[in-house]
């Protein structure tokens, strides 16, 4: 099966193109199908991901696609595409189309009755195309084509509600943050193209092997790559867009900011392992930024109102998790957090969903008691809270076990680790805790909430069961475990610590209890701490005014700039044009003057002239014969004084010469 | 008498008829005028016969010729003068001005 791999990003695209351009019309077919077409791209990625289990090295199917002679110094340059099925691409397809289709199904409920239904389906299949297309595609060139299909369907599925100013306002920022990281992604692969000549993956991991792509070069490069996950991976300091990206529908926010786009960074890094790996710097920068993003985000989630925006929070911080792994050498923990953190956090973007649907509101403030009403929700979001916040034996208490331990090393990342992990543990149960303990704060909204149809809950207890199971892959006692498959059996293997397990799930208990403390027995009231620290509070209610800063640093210098090039548009271009203008108006008025009085004027004088001499001369022609006869007469006697001899002149005239 | 006599009679004529052409309104009156000069040239033909050569009938010959014309031309101007007189209802010269621009 594995080396039809190719038909697996196929299918979506497939969908996509029939909803397009044939079903748009028919709401309930566009959903069957892109749904369908899911399920077979689940089916074969999870045949290829046992296949890939038991491979002994991985598949790889190159053909050239753009070959070109010599073009400037080079003896010319061929482009190659292929589809490569190795561990990493083989889990990414498995868990993005596992999500994928969860969403889908998930949403066939909660989107139900939607004006612009099958147009969501079928952006919701040409996303996941896209995903697992960047996944799958066994060169830089080729990845960065669909990561910005990536970037583009995320803009289309943000501003879903388009006609709604904050979705459309929240789309925009996001493509152009993402963008903006893409272009320092654009700038790497020049680097890495005109030093190493190539964007074949191996080929480029063997430049950094032999030493052609090293030093500093290569740590530039590096860092400009890591510009592009950044952006996707909504890292410090363009993580500005991914809680705006809430805007868009639930379904959306489990599927991009759970398991797809935002983990499109993290695939990136972890796809250039080697390339980080040689170069120090580099890496130290990728685990610095992770960190500061993990504990940044995690402490803005801490005291945020809307649901979705905590889960934003969230994400953004585990991001950072999975980014400081990574930074840290550890491919492993980065990429089995990046694994079991798909489940459990669509399972509580899909619960945060479902909650949302049943109350239609995202305030939490506004909820409270929901656990008596919606049971399969309340139990499905305690497992993904459980596990999010590390207890044992839950999946994100292996995966997060791992990232402590590669920490373990370095006094810093280690703490820092931990202050995360303690975050996470307790903004995941204030949320629980304000959402379905306790008595319900609005009374209207409480007594219309209903637990949601099986078409929503099915996808949550899918996701539970996975979110429960699918750390045990990666047990650290597992000699052929996650470990061992992620890095195709090359170590990176090391002694399970009981003393750091323990610590990690203390601190996330800890972090429980504190939640309990505040939000369920009411013992210290949030409000009062929130007032002893107000600046602190203040800083972290508004996000550290990083939209603030970006307003100002960026937004308004760029409307300060439109506004001079607009008025130099408008005094300088738009006059020299209308001076042209005025120029050729002169000119033609000139040759109008001269025209209408010189030409003209010749022609109609020599009319007027020689009507002037007719008219002076017509009265010699009276009429009266009289008149003429006497003029007869008169001009004989004239001759007859004057004494002409006519005839003798008449003769003379023609008289033949002697 | 000699022929200075004719001559100065003829020429005298000649000046009356054409005077008559000058002034006269009447058509009518104006044909008599030519009439009269007609005869004045026919007087001057026979007197200059008569004194230059005697023998010969060449001036009276061409004086018969002129009074027959003469004649032919009366009547043509005659019918000429009657069909103004119809279209205009007078034949004073000096209105028949049709002629003019």
């Amino acid at each position: 099966m594995s080396q039809y791999a190719y038909l697996v990003p196929f299918w979506p695209l497939l969908g996509f193109l029939i909803i397009a351009f044939w079903a748009n019309r028919h709401h309930q077919f566009a959903a069957k199908l892109a749904t369908t077409m899911i399920g077979i791209s689940w089916v074969m990625s999870l045949v290829i991901l046992w296949e890939t289990l038991h491979a002994e090295q991985p598949l790889e199917m190159t053909f050239t696609w753009m070959a070109l002679p010599s073009m400037l110094t080079k003896a010319g340059w061929t482009l190659s595409m292929g589809v490569l099925v190795d561990p990493l691409s083989a889990l990414m397809i498995s868990f993005v189309t596992t999500v994928s289709l969860m969403v889908h199904i998930f949403s066939l409920g909660y989107m139900h009755g939607e004006k612009y239904f099958s147009r969501f389906f079928e952006f919701l299949n040409l996303f996941t195309f896209s995903m697992l297309g960047l996944v799958l595609v066994n060169n830089y060139f080729g990845l960065f084509i669909f990561w910005e299909l990536v970037g583009l369907t995320s803009y289309l599925l943000i501003g879903f509600y388009y006609e709604k100013w904050t979705a459309s306002q929240a789309a925009k920022k996001a493509f152009i943050t993402t963008r903006t990281g893409d272009l320092g992604m654009a700038i790497g692969l020049l680097i890495m193209w005109t030093t190493a000549g190539t964007l074949q993956f191996n080929e480029v991991f063997a430049a950094v092997d032999s030493g052609v792509l090293s030093g500093t070069t290569l740590t530039v490069m590096a860092l400009f790559l890591f510009g592009g996950a950044v952006g996707k991976s909504a890292q410090f300091p363009l993580h500005v867009w991914l809680p705006d990206a809430m805007e868009g529908p639930t379904p959306v926010s489990a599927l991009i900011h759970a398991a797809t786009m935002v983990v499109a960074g993290v695939y990136l890094v972890a796809r250039s392992m080697p390339v980080y790996m040689a170069s120090e710097a580099a890496s130290m920068v990728v685990a610095s930024i992770g960190l500061i993003t993990a504990l940044m985000a995690g402490s803005i989630g801490l005291v945020q109102n809307d649901i979705k925006r905590v889960l934003a929070y969230s994400t953004v911080s585990q991001l950072g998790y999975m980014i400081m792994a990574l930074g840290l050498g550890s491919l492993f923990a980065g990429t089995f957090h990046m694994f079991t953190h798909a489940f459990f956090k669509a399972l509580l973007f899909l619960g945060s969903g479902s909650v949302i649907h049943a109350l239609h509101t995202n305030d939490i403030q506004e909820m409270g008691g929901l656990g008596r009403k919606m049971k399969i929700t309340f139990w499905t979001w305690v497992i993904a809270s459980l596990s999010i916040a590390g207890i044992p034996p839950l999946s994100g208490f292996w995966s997060k076990d791992e990232i402590v331990a590669t920490a373990a090393h370095h006094p810093v990342f280690l703490v820092g680790t931990l202050v995360v992990a303690f975050m996470t543990a307790f903004y995941m149960f204030r949320l629980t805790f304000l959402v379905f303990f306790g008595e319900p704060r609005d009374h209207h909204k409480y007594d219309h909430a209903h637990e949601s149809p099986l078409v929503m809950t099915g996808p949550l207890m899918f996701l539970a069961v996975l979110s429960v199971v699918a750390g045990f892959w990666g047990m650290p006692w597992l000699s052929h475990g996650f470990g061992h498959f992620i890095t195709s059996g090359q170590g990176e293997h090391h002694t399970p610590s009981i003393l750091l397990m323990a610590v990690a799930t203390l601190v996330a208990l800890c972090g429980i209890g504190l939640a309990y403390q505040m939000y369920y027995k009411k013992a210290w009231s949030p409000d009062a701490l929130a007032a002893r620290f107000q600046g602190l509070y203040r800083i972290l209610y508004n996000k550290y005014y990083f939209d603030e800063l970006y307003d100002v640093v960026f937004i308004r210098p760029y409307y300060v700039l439109c506004d001079l090039l607009w008025t130099f548009d408008m005094l300088v271009i738009d006059g020299l044009v209308n001076l042209a203008g005025w120029l050729g108006l002169a000119v033609a008025v000139m040759h109008n003057w001269f025209d209408k009085y010189i030409v003209d004027g010749l022609v109609n004088g020599s009319g007027y002239m020689f009507r002037g001499l007719g008219r002076s001369l017509r009265f010699v022609q009276s009429g009266r014969v009289q008149n003429y006869t006497f003029l007869v007469a008169f001009g004989l006697l004239l001759l007859v004084i004057v004494q002409i001899d006519l005839l003798t002149l008449l003769t003379r005239l023609f008289e033949s010469t002697p | 008498m000699t022929l200075y006599q004719y001559l100065a009679l003829a020429t005298l004529v000649f000046c009356i008829g054409l005077f008559g052409v000058l002034t006269r309104r009447n058509a009518v009156a104006v044909l008599i005028a030519i009439e009269l000069m007609f005869n004045s040239v026919n007087l001057l033909l026979v007197a200059f016969t008569r004194y230059i050569s005697p023998d010969g009938l060449v001036g009276q010959l061409f004086a018969v010729f002129i009074i027959v014309i003469a004649a032919a031309e009366t009547t043509v101007g005659m019918a000429i003068v009657l069909l103004v007189y119809r279209g205009f209802r007078g034949i004073q010269v000096d209105r028949i001005g049709f002629l003019k621009w």
